[in-house]
């Protein structure tokens, strides 16, 4: 897939409240820098990820799509990880069956001490959409206009 | 079968065993049995039917019909015991009011593939053993049975019935089956077939809802595609993104509770093969978790609702071979 100069990629990312969500403020006090366009959306718990969250975000124009949460272990629901754990491996593989390219989706456990490795999962994780290009949306050929 | 499963229904009604007999009648078609409910002696003797297209998988009925007044006998092929059984599990059927009769199978018939081997006009189906005499507007034809077989018995995963209180026939046994063989054909392509294939497919469905409504797997009473307010819009026309959204939710909802009973490709009026989103589940859920068959047994948990410390990461979708994409 050809790469446009000026492409810029939309990431949404999936923050739990209490470790991701607050490493990326830590790499915000910490002046570390990361791509503007990843937008944060703020999740209870990573596995509160409820799949349709995943494709409304690639419906709604979403290059790539990334969970964040506490690591295996220091869920502060005790267990909630180890299900979206579960959850995501088999939906990203399926998005994969169907045709979404397998570096589009994304799960990283950072903790709220984490703002550098927040940082740089981001830069990271942008630079492989910008390597990918505009995702293609799972779309109805019926309601193509060309 | 036809005549020994309707002297069965007739002694559990009149012995009083049970009210009422959930079997299969003749639809619109003579091909297209419908699920029915027979309350006396004379409805059975006049219009329950089982013949090869008695595909219809009768154990969601179950749930509406194990709750009202008097027992229910249901017949359950093999691969509908695993349903039937899989409802139980999550405490969907009473079970103290079924009588189920598990029958013996060897795989249904499938009309389009009748059609498809030149058969136009289809009068009657006649079976012989191994041949089908199908009786048309323009004559008759042999066709051999194995050719005519829906999707799900061609690549029958098991003859076993898990769950019955009497049998009719003989129980049957696991079975190998390469019912994912089609699923790791799609692995093997690139991203781009990959889209390019379910584009195609998909783009033919209509919304009619069948695939969810029939799937025993899928049985909440309110859903989540029928909320206006949750922001799942019912057309292709509202947003081109719609119905893929609806078939990714619909697969993975069942995940880890599908028993692959085949039922949502069978109903499908624009044949798309829908059980290849569920395949793939189940043939990722063995390969990362362990072999998990839906409805075999009554007290494994399904590995959605289960996790072990050291499950894989999803990073592991990405490191695993194949096509990268
Ligand atoms: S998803 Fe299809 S194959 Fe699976 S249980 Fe439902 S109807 Fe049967
Ligand atoms: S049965 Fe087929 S056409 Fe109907 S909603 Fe399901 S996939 Fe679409
Ligand atoms: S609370 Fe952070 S993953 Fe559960």
């Amino acid at each position: 897939m050809s790469v446009t100069e000026n492409f810029k990629p939309t990431i949404v990312a999936f923050c739990c409240n209490w470790c991701s969500y607050a490493g990326a403020d830590l790499s915000g006090t910490n002046r570390l820098q990361y791509p503007a366009n990843v937008k944060i959306i703020r999740i209870p718990c990573s596995c509160r990820l409820n799949p349709m969250f995943v494709l409304r975000a690639f419906q709604k124009g979403a290059d790539g799509v990334i969970l964040c949460g506490c690591h295996p272990g220091d869920c502060h629901y005790t267990t909630g990880n180890y299900y979206a754990r579960r959850r995501m491996t088999l939906l990203f593989s399926l998005l994969d069956f169907m045709g979404i390219e397998r570096g589009r989706t994304r799960v990283e456990w950072v903790s709220a001490a984490e703002g550098a490795k927040f940082a740089a999962t981001m830069n990271e994780f942008t630079e492989t959409i910008m390597k990918l290009g505009p995702n293609r949306r799972l779309e109805d050929l019926r309601c193509r206009k060309d | 079968m036809q005549k020994r499963l309707k002297e069965k229904a007739l002694e559990l009604l009149s012995n009083c065993t049970v009210t009422r007999v959930l079997g299969w009648k003749t639809g619109e078609f003579f091909y297209d049995l419908t699920p029915a409910v027979f309350e006396t002696a004379e409805e059975v003797e006049k219009e329950f039917v089982y013949s090869g297209f008695s595909g219809a998988n009768l154990s969601k009925y179950l749930i509406q019909e194990s709750r009202k007044q008097g027992k229910v006998a249901v017949f359950l092929k093999p691969c509908d015991s695993y349903s039937f059984q899989q409802l139980l599990k999550e405490h969907r059927i009473l079970r103290e009011n079924v009588y189920v009769v598990g029958i013996s199978c060897n795989g249904l018939l499938d009309m389009e593939k009748i059609r498809a081997q030149g058969c136009e006009g289809v009068t009657a189906v006649t079976e012989d053993g191994d041949t089908l005499t199908v009786d048309t507007l323009y004559g008759t034809t042999k066709l051999s049975r194995n050719d005519c077989l829906l999707e799900r018995c061609a690549v029958c995963k098991s003859k076993k019935i898990v769950a019955f209180d009497e049998l009719i026939g003989e129980q049957g046994e696991e079975l190998e089956s390469n019912r994912f063989d089609r699923v790791a054909e799609l692995e093997a392509m690139t991203p781009e077939e990959r889209f390019a294939f379910w584009r195609e497919e998909l783009s033919r469905c209509i919304r009619c809802n069948a695939c969810r409504n029939v799937c025993p797997a899928c049985s909440c009473e309110k859903c989540v595609f029928d909320n206006e307010k949750s922001g799942v819009r019912n057309k292709a026309i509202a947003d081109s993104f719609e119905e893929n959204l609806f078939h990714i939710i619909r697969a993975f909802h069942v995940a880890g509770r599908c028993t692959d009973c085949g039922e949502c490709s069978r109903v499908c009026p624009q044949n798309i093969p829908l059980h290849l989103l569920n395949r793939k589940f189940i043939k990722d859920i063995n390969e990362f978790y362990g072999v998990y068959q839906a409805g075999a047994d009554m007290d494994t948990k399904s590995p959605l609702t289960d996790f072990t410390l050291d499950d894989c990461e999803p990073s592991i979708v990405h490191e695993r071979g194949g096509v990268q994409g």
